[in-house]
């Protein structure tokens, strides 16, 4: 299994700060999820990092056991 | 600024006490001739009864890090002093400390603000309020990049 975490609203969108998805290819794990959430998560301003780094192509990533895939929407802290 | 002095940057969950802190930081500045500080705090009004900043444990404090080490690279610092709150707050509480000390004070202000700007632009931070006993999450404002755009050509 690997995990997703929602930051900011995209928590709301969810129900919930994490969930545990089995792995593959993130287009694959998208379709498994409701669809606003799906949209929310494919949002071009929505950044990835996956253990921690930030990924620039999203469809290159292929989450295997253990993975940690975090969904940041634009910040706004201060 | 020489590399043996380091930056203190700290991701804090609780309350801290700004003016102590700040105090503690300026009497280890012995060499600097000037102090900057921003203090940034949660806003009174609005019916907001509370603020909720989260933060990405892989993610924001090192990039808090990179900022100060940026900062430090760009100017001639004797001291840089980081520190932000992650989690609930009410109005009055601190959400952030800037403090740069340098020989002399171009450097303190512009290495402080630099930091700031970034911070409110960049950091990896999501903030939500409590009005009316109802949280809604905060989009940034289009004024927090512009703020930040202006550092970039100074490279």
């Amino acid at each position: 299994m690997a995990k997703l975490v929602f930051l900011g609203r995209l928590e709301d969108v969810a129900g919930g700060a994490e969930r545990e998805v089995p792995g593959g290819p993130l287009a694959g794990v998208l379709v498994t999820l409701e669809s606003d959430l799906a949209a929310a998560l494919s949002a071009d301003r929505i950044r990835l990092a996956l253990n921690g780094t930030l990924v620039s192509d999203r469809n290159a990533i292929v989450l295997g056991d253990g993975d940690e895939l975090a969904f940041l929407p634009p910040v706004s802290g201060g | 600024m020489p590399s043996s002095v380091l930056a203190d940057v700290r991701l804090l969950t609780e309350s801290f006490d700004a003016g102590a802190e700040l105090a503690r930081f300026t009497a280890a500045q012995v060499e600097a001739g000037g102090i900057a500080s921003f203090l940034g705090q949660v806003r009174a009004g609005g019916g907001v009864e509370a603020l909720e900043l989260r933060h990405y444990g892989p993610l924001t404090l090192p990039g808090m890090e990179a900022l100060a080490a940026e900062a430090q690279r760009r100017w001639t610092l004797e001291g840089l002093l980081m520190i932000h709150r992650s989690g609930e707050m009410v109005p009055g509480d601190p959400i952030v400390l800037v403090a740069a000390a340098a020989r002399h004070r171009r450097d303190a202000f512009a290495a402080a603000e630099f930091a700031m700007d970034h911070l409110k632009s960049e950091s990896w931070f999501w903030k939500r309020e409590k009005v009316g006993g109802q949280w809604s999450w905060i989009e940034p404002r289009p004024v927090d990049f512009e703020d930040k755009r202006r550092w970039d050509a100074a490279g």
